[in-house]
């Protein structure tokens, strides 16, 4: 759809992906390591639940329609499952490497907590989740032509980067949640993370129905948003501290 | 509270989900490349023929597109008074323009052709045959041919006789966009459901977007002229050079009834030959659609015929003087294959010379005919001998029209030669000669040198209830008459080439293989009778195997044997050449019979000697060349609003800043934020 398009559809669906790695990943270069680690992992879980998927439509009739959308949403069933069996994966390699980290490092403790381990492994996940979603997409926004020649509707890329970008903030909080969960021992909270999960891709087969996908799962983007908020230690009393703060610094800059 | 409209909304909704996912899902898993976004977007157009860029000395002609495309709303015209809505009145610039072939006319192109800025192509679509259209020039080769300026004023520049009357010289204009032709198919009907589905102007209220529109892809390498081409193609400097352009032409079809040895190039002592020429090429705007049928095919088919009628007679009582049968490629190019031939033979590359040339007869333009023309060319000379020749020729051809049922009238003295082949030759060497054709004065085809000159302007017209094979076999009445001018045609070489005069009456052409022919070069050339000739589809190679066939012996040599047939003692590739030829199909077997023919005929080069000296800018010889292309193709698509563009840039560009600016914001006063943990680290959180 030529290069306004693409250009603003790199943005919404990749803008706030990128200003949280400028802004608190780029830095550090370990931080660095596990987010990209973290996207390795993620790439994995999509390579075998893609690979099940694909048996499963070689060995059937190519033809029926239904028989491959059904297995379309049993592969994608699959694969969220199989993401979130990654996820805790990752986390057990993370503690125990946090383990051995903290034995060679030279100051006292581990050089990185758990929570800031969370966080970049979520937003690992998210970012390889975004660009696998987005990326083809966003190579045929380029051309002259746009979504519609056989029904389908012409917002089809803005939406696609709407999603995209709940998707990446998404896994971002269920990170967050899912470790902070495994640590505590509540076990209850893999469950919950991956119900919402998969909520979250019921709710994408609804397209193009898209007001009654994008606004539930912005809804639900929220919700984690605020759980995973008050799951890394933020609470209402440091809001109001942080807005008194401000206060009072207007006043004596003033 | 959900209304009953709302429900019926979301319902309609639902089916449309469930339709689209379903074609989607049918596009996406039928082929390989599947899942990408790309094919909900285009629809690429398969059956397209493009007008390309051809180059001579002075000009370029033809159509050429931007690298990148040209793409265009769609408008389909629907008369010329449309025309003011892509070229003035219409609000979404650049159009591509719709048409169907009776709008495809000199006024309306040139008018889209001066509005280049407004109309980014034309699509011509194939549907009815206007009355006459001829987009070929009024004067045909008329610089290439035997009447220049030197030779006769008046006669030069078709200052006596105006051959094309009706040509528009739409071919010979240079359009810098694209145009491209499509028939009427299922691929057009998606065209105009794309059309009708969003670009219709309702009660004069403005077009809603999305927009169907079309982008076309041609782009021609080369420019200015050959010259230039020529120059920039040898202007690499690795091992094997990118040609820019290729030098049109292919390959002339020749045969002797008497075949020399082919190493033997020159003069040779005591051989008199005569020649019959016919012509094997035509042309059209859109280069690969040329058909040609009353234009070249009437001519060659009855030459074709010809020699086959003679192949018993020469066989039992071969006659002094040998014939040879050429039919030259390239000729509407100013004549590429006869001035090669020419040239060859001045410069000793022929097996023969121009000494050797006894006579000519050339075959024109020949349809259903009551009465044929014989033009002569009147020699200025004042050696008389030439002038005697000639006479004798046409009393020879006048003699063998006896019994035959149409009537040969001389043309009047003060008309030069139509555009022929035999021109090339006389203006080498003033040979005794005619040209057979149907036409009086101008060339009376109303579709010459165009599309529409096909099987249905010869009136081939077949009973509706034959299958193919039928229709092979049947004989129309234009083959009937095509048949009797070959028996005239061959009873007149028979003659001219001394031969034994008891013998001329035996001499008749096959009705069977004149429709077969026509029917094979016209109508369908995926009929049994070609494929078991040769399964190619060019046209010389068609030629050559028919010619082979019809003239040829059959041997019994096995395929090995025929490419090499050297190593047998009683066959030599000096004077035959072996052809494998593929054979019918027995009625009880599912193998054909393939056999080796042992034929005179022989494939020579018809490149113009422009090319060989290395003059490009040649006013003696033709310097056309065609230039080179890396892709050409055709899509359709939907087009968005500038406004739905720039909304979504504006969204992106804020989501990035507010993004920015609350993680920078989050970063500075994480401390306070996410407080209940401290942790000691150089980072902050």
């Amino acid at each position: 759809m030529t290069a306004a398009v693409f250009f603003g559809c790199a943005f919404i669906a990749f803008g706030p992906a990128f200003s949280l790695f400028i802004f608190t990943i780029a830095k550090d270069p370990l931080r660095v390591i596990i987010l990209i680690a973290g996207a390795f992992f993620w790439l994995v879980s999509l390579l075998l639940s893609s690979l099940v998927w694909f048996i499963a439509t070689k060995a059937t009739n190519a033809q029926d329609l239904t028989l491959q959308k059904n297995l379309l949403i049993f592969g994608s069933i699959f694969s969220v499952i199989l993401q979130e069996v990654f996820r805790f994966a990752y986390y057990r390699l993370l503690r125990k490497a946090n383990e051995g980290l903290a034995a060679i490092s030279e100051e006292d403790g581990p050089p990185l907590s758990v929570r800031e381990m969370a966080y970049v492994a979520g937003l690992g996940f998210g970012i390889m989740s975004g660009a696998f979603s987005m990326i083809n997409t966003l190579s045929d926004s380029l051309g002259p032509g746009t979504v519609g020649m056989f029904g389908d509707s012409q917002y089809y890329f803005i939406t696609s980067a709407l999603m995209t970008l709940a998707l990446t903030m998404l896994h971002t909080f269920w990170g967050v949640v899912f470790f902070e969960g495994c640590e505590r021992k509540r076990w209850w909270v893999i469950a919950v993370v991956l119900c919402v999960h998969l909520m979250v891709f019921s709710l994408s087969l609804l397209n193009p129905f898209y007001v009654a996908s994008i606004l539930p799962v912005y809804a639900i983007m929220l919700l984690m948003a605020v759980w995973a908020f008050f799951s890394s230690g933020g609470s209402l009393h440091n809001i109001t501290l942080l807005w008194t703060c401000r206060k009072s610094n207007a006043e004596t800059s003033s | 509270m959900v209304s009953l409209f709302d429900s019926i909304h979301s319902l309609g909704d639902l089916v449309k989900l469930v339709t689209s996912i379903q074609l989607f899902l049918f596009f996406c898993l039928s082929d390989v490349s599947c899942n990408s976004v790309a094919q909900k977007i285009y629809v690429e157009l398969n059956n397209t023929v493009p007008c390309v860029r051809l180059l001579n000395a002075t000009h370029q002609i033809g159509c050429q597109s931007s690298i990148s495309g040209d793409t265009g709303v769609i408008h389909v015209l629907e008369s010329e008074a449309d025309l003011e809505w892509p070229l003035s009145k219409g609000p979404n610039p650049p159009y591509m323009v719709l048409l169907e072939s009776s709008l495809f006319t000199k006024s309306i192109m040139m008018k889209m052709k001066n509005a280049s800025s407004r109309v980014a192509g034309v699509v011509v679509v194939q549907k009815t045959s206007p009355p006459e259209f001829s987009p070929h020039t009024t004067c045909p080769n008329e610089n290439t041919g035997v009447y220049t300026e030197t030779y006769d004023h008046n006669l030069a520049h078709c200052n006596t006789t105006v051959w094309n009357p009706r040509g528009n010289g739409l071919s010979y204009e240079e359009f810098d966009s694209p145009v491209f032709s499509l028939k009427e198919d299922n691929e057009t009907e998606v065209i105009k459901q794309c059309y009708f589905d969003h670009n219709r102007v309702v009660n004069g209220s403005g077009l809603q977007y999305p927009l169907c529109a079309m982008q076309l892809f041609s782009h021609m390498h080369a420019v200015t002229d050959t010259a230039t081409c020529m120059r920039r193609s040898s202007m690499d400097f690795s091992t094997s050079p990118v040609m820019v352009c290729d030098p049109l032409g292919g390959y002339n079809v020749c045969a002797f009834i008497r075949p020399y040895n082919s190493t033997a190039f020159g003069h040779k002592e005591n051989e008199s030959v005569v020649i019959a020429a016919a012509r094997l090429d035509s042309r059209a705007f859109f280069l690969e659609d040329s058909t040609g049928a009353e234009g070249s095919v009437s001519g060659f088919v009855t030459l074709l015929a010809a020699a086959q009628a003679l192949r018993e007679a020469t066989q039992e009582a071969p006659p002094t003087r040998n014939i040879l049968f050429a039919f030259f490629h390239g000729e509407v190019f100013d004549y590429i294959g006869s001035s090669r031939m020419v040239y060859d033979m001045k410069n000793n590359m022929f097996v023969i010379d121009l000494d050797n040339v006894h006579s000519i007869l050339e075959i024109g333009q020949v349809k259903t005919c009551i009465s044929i023309n014989v033009w002569t060319y009147k020699c200025m000379d004042i050696r008389s001998n030439n002038n005697e020749s000639v006479t004798n020729l046409v009393k020879n051809l006048q003699s063998s029209t006896a019994g035959l049922n149409f009537s040969l009238v001389e043309t009047d003295f003060s008309q030069p030669l139509p555009p022929s082949s035999f021109q090339r030759l006389l203006r080498a060497r003033a040979i005794p000669g005619i040209v057979l054709a149907d036409h009086q004065t101008d060339i009376n085809n109303r579709y010459y040198e165009s599309f529409y000159d096909n099987a249905a302007h010869l009136n081939l017209t077949y009973p509706s209830n034959l299958s193919p094979e039928e229709q092979l076999e049947f004989v129309t009445d234009t083959a009937k008459s095509l048949t009797e001018v070959a028996t005239a045609v061959a009873r007149a070489l028979f003659k001219q080439a001394g031969g034994n005069n008891s013998q001329v009456n035996k001499i008749n052409a096959d009705p069977k293989t004149v429709t077969q022919m026509l029917y094979g070069f016209l109508v369908r050339s995926n009929n049994s009778w070609f494929q078991s000739s040769h399964q190619a589809n060019a046209l010389t190679y068609l030629v050559q195997y028919l010619l082979a066939n019809l003239t040829g012996t059959a041997t019994n040599l096995t395929q090995s044997q025929c490419k090499k047939p050297d190593e047998l003692p009683n066959e030599s590739t000096y004077l035959y050449s072996y052809l494998w030829v593929q054979g019918v199909v027995p009625p009880n077997s599912t193998q054909r019979e393939s056999f080796c023919v042992r034929t005179a005929v022989r494939l020579v080069k018809a490149v113009s000697p422009a090319f060989d000296l290395g003059d490009y800018i040649s006013k003696e010889y033709s310097t056309w060349t065609k230039s080179q292309w890396k892709f050409i193709k055709a899509r359709i698509f939907l087009v968005a609003s500038r406004d739905l563009e720039m909304l979504t840039l504006g969204v992106g560009v804020a989501v990035l800043f507010t993004s920015l600016l609350v993680t920078y914001f989050v970063r500075t006063k994480a401390d306070v934020l996410f407080s209940s943990v401290r942790e000691p680290n150089n980072a902050a959180y």
